[in-house]
């Protein structure tokens, strides 16, 4: 598919997440503008309070935009998932410009002119509201020019709290190694970062010296400030109107009085995409209300679970043993599985589901040629060639406790070059094009056969098992039993494999290839 | 009792500092209602701090200004400064209103009708010289530095007060144009019986304005008489002064 074809067939999505990353940047910036320039003003006005201020503000800015995002997830009221998250984190970097420039501004206007408002018999408030406010104008819009155009880069982070928006695009491009998800994700928002700095250096114009003594402009600015007005309106209504995603969490929907909504949430890849989806269907299919809140990157989707923010998900056996348990790893599948039922049960009061019938384990993969040329079949026959290879693994391979360190030992691997710590998604791309040799991918992948790729087997038994289980509320247990019961033992190995190429590699939905799986099943 | 009912403003014993600098220092001084009183001195000697404590944009470190009989810092300050007409140097106009909207502030301010506003403005803008028809619409860049300070008078009687106060009003300007603005200056005080207090370094600007000078050195006033006792004043600082206008005039 090229990329025209791509945009013909999903211009109405795209369509959706522009409007929804415009609604998370609008709304950001507003909120930014209505604290931020009060504060400037007020910074005028008390001068002590401007290093301060102006310092934290600056630290602010330079966090890490994954960081913040991070920071602001377990925090209880301003935290957790979806828009209002990232709108605090937009917000919050929204401020420096807008408070820095309209301290720059105020200041900038000539004292002259400021002692002779006070001398004419000016209040403090007129003088701002009359004198300081329109000299300063012009260089407040740019400093809200700069926050925009900052905003519009950083909201693409949003999609990893599941704030929607055009990084749902480039997230999900990388993840499935899809150019036409990855360019329409970026131009689009490079568009409007460009579009929105010049339309509002046009508005900046507008209220610039020479242009407020000029009469002709004075109709255009009119025209801008109801457009504005108008805009606002239309971005902060709409969403409320058709778009579930930004009903905030947590103030609805806490108490079970009847009430059949379910939402489903998942992680940030195709695999757990396409489980949440298997069961969202599966439920809608029973007459039950579904939310969807998908793609929660990292160990989101649990802090998720435990703040009743979703209701289940999919999860595997390894991972939550070892990296939300902390428990050193085990290679016994059953009593993994038992134990974390157990302790989930008793420490969270969350129920594990029964295994749904595959394993996504770590698969150690090498390039299918170099598997051949060698005659590799196992990860012990690859120890004595690697010495001069590159090893690439996801940030996750590299830092939990059955990952890179506790292998390397095991295998006593000795690579001359340190391994190169990316993205997981980037390094089946990677490994295929030859820049690495070797990666640390999962078993179920759909790339390992579409990028002919080889899986060498752990013949030490040093990868604990992942068996593919939900994780839901204890509360919602009653709900949920039948599913579960009806979705045990009902998806394979190479099933999921299967699915998840449905998706990865032939591009297509994974609401389709669920209902496809679902049709098939289910008679 | 005559006489100190016509008393307008009254320095008591005024200090001012800034930190350990003492920058007015025991000022004691009376200016009468119709005088125009010249503060004169050099630069940094205190001329323009003093002009401040009338109106409190500063209020005294020690002593008290009584403007009508009141000290300044019983006044409401947005009362008192909107009382009193003050002229900067360099006009100090706002670049974002026209000159109609400049001249009429503080009438604007004190919320009088608008129409009112209206002719007073023209009235004002055709007092200081300046035809209203073609500069009611303009903007200060739009005009000469001569003009603008026409257009800071004009801005400091629109709301018709008793006491002037003028920073240097004239000192930015070209000789000949000063001339004539001084000239007519000291017309227009006169006749609408106006008392000017008028900051100036420059002695001949003095002469021709002032009905009383205070010669100032160091936040003190060191002479305070009528321009013909100056001239015949002994004190080493007023004949260096005297000195600058008569080598003038000698070598023309
Ligand atoms: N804000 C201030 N901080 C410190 N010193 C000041 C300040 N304002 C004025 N001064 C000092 O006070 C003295 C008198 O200033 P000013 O009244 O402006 O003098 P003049 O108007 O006679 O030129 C000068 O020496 C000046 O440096
Ligand atoms: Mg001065």
């Amino acid at each position: 598919m090229n990329f025209f074809e791509f945009l013909q067939q999903n211009w109405s999505e795209l369509l959706a997440l522009t409007r929804e990353h415009l609604y998370l940047v609008f709304v950001s910036t507003a909120i930014a503008v209505l604290i931020g320039v009060p504060l400037g003003v007020l910074l005028t006005r008390r001068k002590s309070l401007q290093t301060p201020v102006l310092g934290i503000a600056n630290i602010l800015q330079t966090v890490p935009s994954l960081a913040l995002f991070g920071l602001l997830i377990p925090l209880a009221y301003i935290g957790g998932i979806g828009a209002k998250t990232a709108i605090i984190a937009l917000t919050l970097y929204s401020f420096l410009p807008i408070i820095r420039n309209t301290v720059a501004g105020i200041s900038g206007v000539d004292a002259k002119v400021k002692e002779a408002a006070t001398a004419m018999g000016m209040t403090d408030w007129q003088t701002l509201k009359q004198v300081e406010l329109p000299l300063a104008l012009p260089v407040i819009l740019t400093g809200i020019r700069v926050a925009v155009v900052i905003a519009v880069g950083v909201a693409t982070i949003a999609a990893a709290v599941g704030a929607g928006g055009l990084g749902t695009y480039i997230f999900r491009g990388l993840r499935q190694n899809d150019n036409n998800l990855l360019l329409a994700g970026a131009i689009s928002s490079a568009i409007l970062a460009l579009f929105a700095d010049f339309a509002l250096g046009q508005i900046e114009k507008l209220y610039a010296l020479e242009n407020l003594r000029n009469k002709a402009s004075q109709n255009k600015r009119k025209f801008v400030l109801i457009g504005t007005a108008v805009l606002m309106t239309a971005i902060f209504v709409l969403p409320f109107v058709s778009n579930s995603r930004f009903q905030i969490p947590n103030s609805r929907n806490d108490s079970e009085s009847g009430n059949q909504t379910i939402r489903v949430g998942s992680k940030d890849f195709t695999e757990s995409i396409i489980l949440a989806e298997i069961m969202a269907q599966t439920l809608e299919k029973r007459g039950i209300t579904v939310e969807r809140r998908y793609e929660l990157g990292g160990n989101l989707a649990h802090e998720a679970l435990l703040s009743n923010q979703i209701d289940v998900y999919p999860e595997y056996t390894g991972t939550a043993f070892t990296a939300i348990l902390k428990r050193p790893p085990l290679t016994d599948t059953q009593k993994v599985y038992d134990e974390t039922k157990a302790e989930y049960a008793g420490k969270f009061d969350l129920n594990l589901s029964p295994p749904l019938g595959f394993s996504n384990d770590f698969a150690i993969l090498v390039r299918g040629e170099a598997a051949r040329q060698n005659n590799l079949q196992t990860v012990s026959q690859a120890v004595p060639l690697s010495k001069n290879w590159q090893a690439g693994f996801g940030q996750d391979f590299m830092s939990r406790a059955d990952g890179y360190a506790g292998f390397a030992k095991a295998y006593n691997f000795n690579f001359t070059k340190q391994p190169r710590e990316m993205d997981l998604s980037l390094t089946y791309r990677a490994l295929a094009s030859g820049q690495i040799d070797l990666i640390a991918g999962n078993s179920t992948d759909g790339l390992i056969a579409a990028l002919d790729l080889f899986q060498l087997a752990d013949d030490k038994k040093y990868f604990p098992p992942y068996q593919a289980v939900f994780i839901a509320r204890n509360d919602k247990s009653e709900v949920l039993r039948e599913t579960f019961a009806k979705l045990h033992n009902a998806i394979s190995t190479d099933e999921m494999r299967r699915l998840n190429y449905a998706v990865d590699g032939e591009k297509l939905a994974p609401k389709t290839v669920a209902a496809e799986w679902i049709s098939r099943v289910y008679k | 009792m005559a006489e100190k009912s016509s008393i307008i403003v009254e320095f008591r014993a005024v200090n001012f500092q800034i930190g350990d600098a003492m920058i007015i220092d025991d000022l004691n001084l009376r200016i009468y209602k119709g005088e125009i009183l010249i503060l004169l001195g050099e630069s940094g000697c205190g001329k323009t701090t003093t002009l401040k404590l009338i109106n409190r944009l500063i209020e005294p470190t020690n002593g008290e200004v009584l403007v009508e009989g009141k000290a300044t810092t019983d006044w409401n300050a947005i009362d008192l400064r909107r009382r009193i007409g003050y002229v900067l140097q360099e006009a100090g106009l706002f670049p974002h209103y026209t000159i109609a909207e400049n001249v009429a502030l503080v009438p604007r301010l004190e919320n009088w009708e608008a129409e009112k506003i209206r002719r007073r403005t023209t009235e004002m803008l055709e007092l200081v010289g300046l035809n209203p028809n073609k500069f009611a619409d303009r903007f200060p860049h739009e005009l000469s530095g001569g003009q603008r300070q026409r257009v800071g008078v004009a801005r400091a009687l629109a709301a018709n007060p008793d006491l002037l106060l003028l920073d240097e009003p004239f000192g930015a300007l070209d000789a000949l144009t000063r001339v004539n603005l001084q000239k007519e200056f000291a017309a227009l005080v006169k006749d609408l019986g106006k008392t000017a207090v008028f900051v100036t370094h420059d002695l001949h600007e003095a002469f021709v304005l002032g009905t009383r000078i205070c010669l100032m050195d160091k936040g003190k006033i060191v002479l305070n008489d009528t321009p013909e006792n100056f001239q015949k004043a002994d004190l080493p600082l007023a004949r260096a002064y005297l000195e600058t206008v008569s080598s003038i005039e000698r070598k023309i």
